[in-house]
């Protein structure tokens, strides 16, 4: 899983401070953010994080540093996010056959010429194309988004994923992949430079 | 018209090609492909028949090209320093939860 580290504007816990209240305070920034990506809900996300301590304290005790204490949070906020996104189901019925690349009756790719593809700073230094990224993954159905999130942003590996998701790994594999490919279609106009800034 | 004509004989000559050939794969096959190759998980006689493909084919070198471009800007959209943050998370919130981790100790 991909260290990161993030800002947040929370009042750290001092070294004098209740040892929960110092965890809570470190981390609830970051396990929010991860929580919300996979939501979409800043609401949930905040349930899902408040689950995410509770079965942080119950563990706690058999921590023992085998991890990372981020990474082990990491996973754990992912879980109950993960939970929460079992019991209101958003959108894992959509198909995204439409967004998958084509090819014609001899099998070869129908893909228009690519002149130019911008590249990551690009992009990056535009925050309404930052934006519109974003949107783009936020509209896959569930079980690609997730399985694209918890892979290319979350770092995890194919195995966790699986694992996480009660899939197998092949599954993880093909749905990561259409999902990559339909991210690629839906961002293709940013892509290509073609959207007037 | 004559462009298309043109265009759709050359698409079926390169069809024929990638199937007939030995050792060739059709695009399609090549899609199957793409992930293992990322990951390093084709074996030896898969990874000579993905980059013969790779060579003899545009519109694939161009498709991964910006399939690769994707996954990078999808990664960076969510880990550069811009990402959104909450700065703003309520006491209540984390009230709540060492109420619950002290009932919880309580209750041990």
């Amino acid at each position: 899983m991909m260290e990161r580290q993030q800002p947040t504007n929370v009042p750290p816990g001092n070294p004098g401070a209740n040892p929960a209240e110092t965890l809570v305070r470190n981390n609830i920034g970051w396990m929010i953010s991860v929580a919300q990506r996979l939501l979409g809900d800043r609401a949930l996300a905040e349930d899902a994080v408040q689950d995410a301590f509770i079965s942080a304290f119950r563990g706690l005790d058999d921590f023992e540093n085998r991890a990372s204490l981020k990474t082990w949070l990491h996973r754990i906020t992912v879980n109950a996010a993960l939970m929460k996104l079992r019991k209101i189901k958003r959108r894992s019925e959509q198909s995204i056959d439409v967004y998958q690349p084509e090819f014609d009756e001899y099998e070869c790719r129908i893909e228009a010429p690519w002149k130019h593809i911008e590249s990551v700073e690009d992009i990056l230094e535009n925050e309404q194309r930052r934006t519109q990224v974003r949107a783009a993954i936020d509209q896959l159905p569930d079980n690609y988004r997730i399985v694209l999130l918890l892979r290319d942003i979350e770092g995890y590996s194919t195995n966790e994923v699986a694992q996480m998701l009660e899939l197998s790994g092949s599954n993880v594999k093909i749905r990561l992949h259409r999902a990559r490919a339909a991210l690629k279609k839906l961002i293709e106009p940013i892509l290509r430079g073609k959207l007037p800034s | 018209m004559k462009e298309h004509k043109k265009s759709r004989i050359g698409r079926r000559l390169k069809g024929l090609m990638f199937r007939r050939i030995h050792g060739m794969i059709t695009c399609r096959e090549f899609e199957e492909f793409i992930n293992n190759f990322l990951d390093g998980e084709l074996s030896k006689r898969e990874r000579s028949r993905f980059g013969r493909h790779l060579r003899i084919c545009r519109e694939c070198r161009q498709y991964l090209q910006a399939y690769q471009r994707t996954i990078e800007i999808g990664r960076a959209v969510f880990t550069s320093p811009d990402e959104p943050v909450p700065d703003d998370v309520p006491e209540s919130l984390i009230d709540t939860i060492l109420k619950l981790r002290a009932d919880n100790k309580t209750g041990d």
